[in-house]
């Protein structure tokens, strides 16, 4: 140890403070909170932590206002992950988290650091992980770096969880020119536990020891968290180094020893080292606790030779964890990781000085006051402008519906995903009973009659025509499809992907954003339990569309009774929930058909929402129905085709003349499902909603090898639709 | 029927493996740590699916020459009927008691999907309660499920029957469409596919409980 | 003293992924690649000092482990 050069005397200047990502107020605030000039490596801590990435800065402010309790909610957001109660002493644990940065990077090892990092956040609650989802965006097909990027992070997310063993159930792909640059990567976990075995971050007790497990510390990531907090420019691809290398065969084997851990009542508190690694955990976890750490980082078990302090509270290397034992328990937690091959190593003890205290070669190398990692990391409130009104617009109808049909179900945003979800294992762990390429995927609670529901969902598009109208419909969407097959939605997680904060309208797309998502979240009893937020995602000034993603869970109580898109049997009526409106402006149809972009988007109605949804779902639960399917992107028609291609049965609908036949057929009206049932059932369906209020009308037929609307004014073989769905994106995947 | 199914680190279709033999033969089979290399004396062995060592080096490779594995061949030679899905398979391979290897699927990617199969042979202690030539449908989820041997060895498995399962359209490049092969005395069986993921209608089909009645069957 | 392996796949079996790096390099621009193999490299620092017997040794490792002789071959470079 005595070759290495004293990291701490590189004298701070400016020029450092900058090249740490800091401002010039942002150091002063530091100096004033420690009452003295920090040193190169409490620097480089106070930056990680006081980063965008780990304080939510320019955020904050706005996430308070989210709804976030429930009478089902064990633990909203402000842990690993939200926790919520789904009956039998058992909880969901899941959040959603962004690695758009490292995956535009480097996009096989991105992906899959990206899937291992949410995997920690909710195996570290105590859970075990059941399903991963995910929701990507990527520039548009034609961009020379789109398929290269597309294959690479399809290629990291299966290569991670299929290894790991936890299957990948769904998610969504979308493509626009505003990601060429800047490519969304959010992958989401969900983990269940029973509701007396959860584990949390708050350290406690003074002297108990604080531990390392999982994989050594290397030099990798180092200022990953930075990274993420920054506009990219052209040189960012010189960046390289720090993205982090996954294994993903030692986190299956952290994951079975931290689950065996936890089966004994050796855990006073324990956390993953994601994100600023090794000291955003502990800065972490003695903050929630209140109390101090004192860590001899000679302990850490290191990878490379000559590290730094510096470099050791700054890595990113994955599959690590830091715990707090009870006393004693040392021994007994120590042959379980030795067990499973990996390193245990005690580094430190909980102290009574509210610090967080560093040793290296027998010196103090930082020595920092927590409150001052956290609370006093800055806060901002941005100034924005709120995005225009847009005006309604009329849209142009088109001569051959056949073909504007084939073009969208034969394009990039509706064509099956087939390809990619064929690269993750969706059927491992044996309790996929729904799988990718319906409304909801649907995994059964191991052993019992019970399932989850999940679903990913944001239309960009509406986000960026009207941020709040975006922000309700991005939340009413996985609402509509966890009904859509049955589910109750309970919560969402989120993950909110924008461009540059610091810019007026970009914040004002954030506001609306939060403020359409938390009209939702109330209005729908569906509150946000967890959540991370992506700024900066912007190249040259160029910023993405607004992206909040949201994930959402539901229970459904018999899973025997759970609904499916596929058309099952010739002969039955469709019936069309809800009424459609002329609401194409924003819509897929008017982007793919007319290459155009204007007008309001479709108003979403929560009340309206919630009434259709309501008796949709106990159509479902009741057994009336078991083929449904939300209306979104591409409208009526594109849910028809949907239903047809999946069952392998064709369809011959009429829609009445209130409304333009394209409009009938594109518009994007919400609170909307189609269903099929035997005629006598759906008659029965029918005078049901009748008397209940809800728009209803019988509206065709399954049957037949084609796809006919009014007779001939579509009328498409099923063989070819089929094709045109399945071959976009082989094809495509196929042009090198 | 007492059942063992062995997990390495890595393993992560041994709990579909041990759920699967538990609903379809009633009994829970024990599972076997790779470092407990003593184990019961058991009527069946199953080695599961999943990625043991990370499938570092070579899939299977790793695990191949592990302790346990060791009395498995050695058991296997005695006669104890063998059963490797997936992973299982490849390990097999790399142990030789199944002869040719698992190489990287021809297209290169990860594929997890329903593929149909025929029986090509159902007059093995796996297969018996299928009809010879009839077509099921079992998942495949792997990445090196492309089977290569030379061809005498190809010659060899066709004459002697050994060939169990044939994919009815080409998923991986295999070499004659081989997705299981047993061995000469016939109670040792590896294949890629996934018979344990297809034991019930909500999982997509039943098609896969046939290869555990057999077993059942055969050893009461 | 160190041992380098390379482990080859055989003649006459298909390497798709050398396949997939001689049709990148083509579309990259790169002509006249006749074919393109490729295979894993390892390196392993020895104790053992004696060159036979260190040869021996590599050899006995490359036909238990390193090498699966059904598909690949294996040469040792020592030094």
């Amino acid at each position: 140890m005595t070759n290495v050069p004293n990291i701490n005397d590189i004298k701070i200047t400016p020029e450092i403070v900058k090249e740490h990502g800091l401002t010039e107020e942002e150091y002063q605030r530091i100096v004033s909170a420690m009452g003295r000039e920090p040193n190169y490596t409490e620097l480089g801590i106070y930056s990680v932590m006081w980063s965008e990435h780990c304080s939510y800065k320019s955020s904050r402010f706005h996430l308070k206002k989210l709804p976030t309790e429930a009478p089902w909610v064990i633990q909203g957001p402000g842990e690993n992950a939200g926790v919520i109660d789904i009956g039998d002493g058992q909880a969901a644990i899941f959040k959603m988290e962004s690695h758009n940065h490292p995956s535009y990077i480097e996009p096989y090892q991105g992906a899959a650091t990206g899937v291992g990092g949410i995997l920690r956040d909710v195996f570290t609650m105590g859970a075990r992980p059941v399903a991963n989802m995910n929701a990507l965006r990527f520039g548009e097909p034609d961009h020379p770096k789109t398929r290269h990027l597309l294959a690479g992070v399809v290629e990291g997310i299966g290569g991670y969880g299929n290894c790991v063993g936890v299957p990948t159930v769904g998610g969504e792909t979308n493509f626009d020119p505003s990601y060429n640059g800047n490519i969304l990567v959010n992958a989401m976990t969900v983990g269940l536990a029973d509701t007396d075995k959860i584990f949390y971050c708050a350290a406690a007790g003074v002297g108990n020891p604080v531990v390392y497990v999982g994989s050594k510390t290397g030099r990798d990531g180092i200022h990953g968290a930075t990274m993420a907090s920054a506009e990219f420019t052209e040189d960012s691809e010189e960046k390289r180094p720090t993205v982090q290398v996954g294994d993903p065969f030692t986190e299956k084997l952290l994951i079975e020893a931290c689950l065996e851990l936890m089966a004994t009542d050796a855990i006073i508190a324990i956390q993953d080292m994601g994100a600023a690694g090794l000291t955003s955990s502990s800065v972490e976890m003695a903050s929630k606790g209140g109390v101090g750490f004192e860590l001899n980082l000679d302990k850490v078990p290191q990878r490379e030779e000559n590290m730094t302090p510096y470099e050791m509270c700054l890595s990113e290397s994955q599959e690590r964890m830091l715990m707090v034992l009870k006393p004693g328990r040392e021994d007994m937690a120590k042959a379980i990781f030795e067990k499973w091959e990996l390193d245990f190593a005690v580094i430190g003890e909980i102290t009574d000085t509210g610090k967080l205290t560093l040793t290296f070669g027998g010196e103090v190398v930082g020595d920092m006051p927590i409150n001052s990692l956290v609370e006093d990391a800055p806060e901002y409130e941005r100034p924005y402008v709120p995005t225009p009104k847009r005006e309604a617009v009329d849209v142009a109808a088109v001569n051959d519906l056949n073909k504007a049909v084939l073009d969208l179900i034969g394009g990039p945003n509706l064509c099956s995903r087939r390809w990619i979800w064929e690269q993750y294992d969706h059927m491992v762990m044996g309790d996929t009973i729904q799988r990718p390429g319906g409304d909801a995927a649907v995994i059964r609670v191991h052993g019992t009659g019970k399932a989850l529901a999940i679903s990913t969902d944001v239309t960009p598009r509406y986000c960026h025509a009207d941020p709040v109208e975006g922000g309700r419909q991005a939340v009413a969407e996985t609402w509509r499809n966890i009904t859509a097959v049955g589910g109750t939605p309970l919560a969402i997680t989120n993950c909110l992907n924008f461009g540059n904060p610091e810019r007026k309208d970009i914040m004002g797309q954030f506001v609306g954003c939060l403020e359409g998502m938390g009209e939702a979240c109330r209005a729908l009893d569906y509150p946000i339990v967890s959540g991370n937020v992506s700024l900066y995602n912007e190249t040259n000034g160029s910023g993405i569309l607004p992206t909040p993603a949201i994930g959402g869970i539901g229970v459904m109580k018999d899973s025997d009774k759970m609904a499916t898109i596929s058309f099952k049997n010739e002969g039955e009526a469709i019936v069309l929930i809800g009424k459609t409106k002329n609401e194409l402006g924003a819509s897929l149809y008017q982007r793919e058909v007319l290459g155009k972009d204007a007008g309001a988007p479709p108003h979403v109605d929560l009340a309206l929402e919630r009434r259709n949804g309501d008796f949709v779902r106990a159509l479902i639960e009741n057994g009336q129905v078991t083929t449904c399917h939300d209306l979104s992107d591409g409208g009526l028609i594109a849910a028809l085709a949907d239903m047809a291609i999946a069952g392998g049965i064709g369809a011959s609908v009429a829609v009445d003349g209130e409304l333009p036949l394209h409009a009938a057929l594109f518009s994007e009206t919400q609170a909307r499902y189609l269903i099929s049932a035997d005629t006598e059932t759906a008659e029965t369906i029918r005078k049901e909603a009748k008397d209940a209020g809800i728009p209803v009308a019988v509206i065709g037929a399954t049957g037949g090898k084609r796809l006919r609307v009014n007779n001939d004014a579509v009328d498409i073989p099923m063989s070819e639709l089929a094709r045109a769905h399945a071959d976009w994106m082989p094809k495509f995947m196929a042009k090198t | 029927m007492k059942s063992a199914v062995i997990v390495f680190p890595g393993s992560n279709c041994d709990r579909d493996m041990a759920v699967a033999l538990e609903k379809v033969t009633g009994h829970k089979p024990q599972m076997v740590w790779h470092q407990d290399h003593d184990f019961d004396t058991v009527d069946f062995i199953a080695l599961p699916g999943g990625f043991s060592y990370g499938d570092y080096l070579r899939c299977g490779a790793m695990s191949a020459r592990s302790h346990v594995m060791k009395e498995v061949v050695r058991r296997a030679e005695d006669g104890v009927p063998t059963l490797g899905i997936c992973n299982g398979f490849q390990i097999l391979t790399e142990t030789g008691l199944l002869p040719g290897a698992l190489m990287r699927n021809a297209d290169l990617h990860f594929v997890c999907r329903d593929v149909k199969l025929s029986v090509e042979n159902a007059d093995t202690l796996f297969t018996q309660d299928y009809m010879e030539g009839e077509e099921i449908l079992i998942p495949v989820a792997h990445h090196d499920g492309n089977y290569f041997a030379d061809d005498d060895t190809l010659d060899e498995l066709e004459a002697e029957g050994r060939v169990a399962f044939r994919y009815c359209a080409d998923v991986n490049g295999s070499q004659r469409g081989i997705a299981g092969i047993t061995n000469a005395k016939g109670n040792v069986l590896g294949m890629m596919p996934h018979p344990e993921r297809m034991i019930e209608p909500a999982l997509g089909g039943s098609h896969g409980r046939k290869l555990f009645t057999s077993i059942m069957n055969r050893l009461g | 003293m160190k041992a380098r392996i390379h482990v080859t796949l055989k003649n006459g079996v298909l390497d798709p992924q050398g396949k997939a790096i001689e049709h990148a390099l083509g579309n990259m621009g790169f002509d006249g690649i006749n074919q393109a193999r490729q295979g894993k490299f390892i390196e392993l620092d020895l104790s053992e000092t004696d060159r036979d017997k260190a040869e021996t040794m590599v050899d006995e490792m490359c036909r238990k482990l390193l090498a699966n002789t059904v598909i690949e071959n294996y040469s040792i470079e020592l030094e």
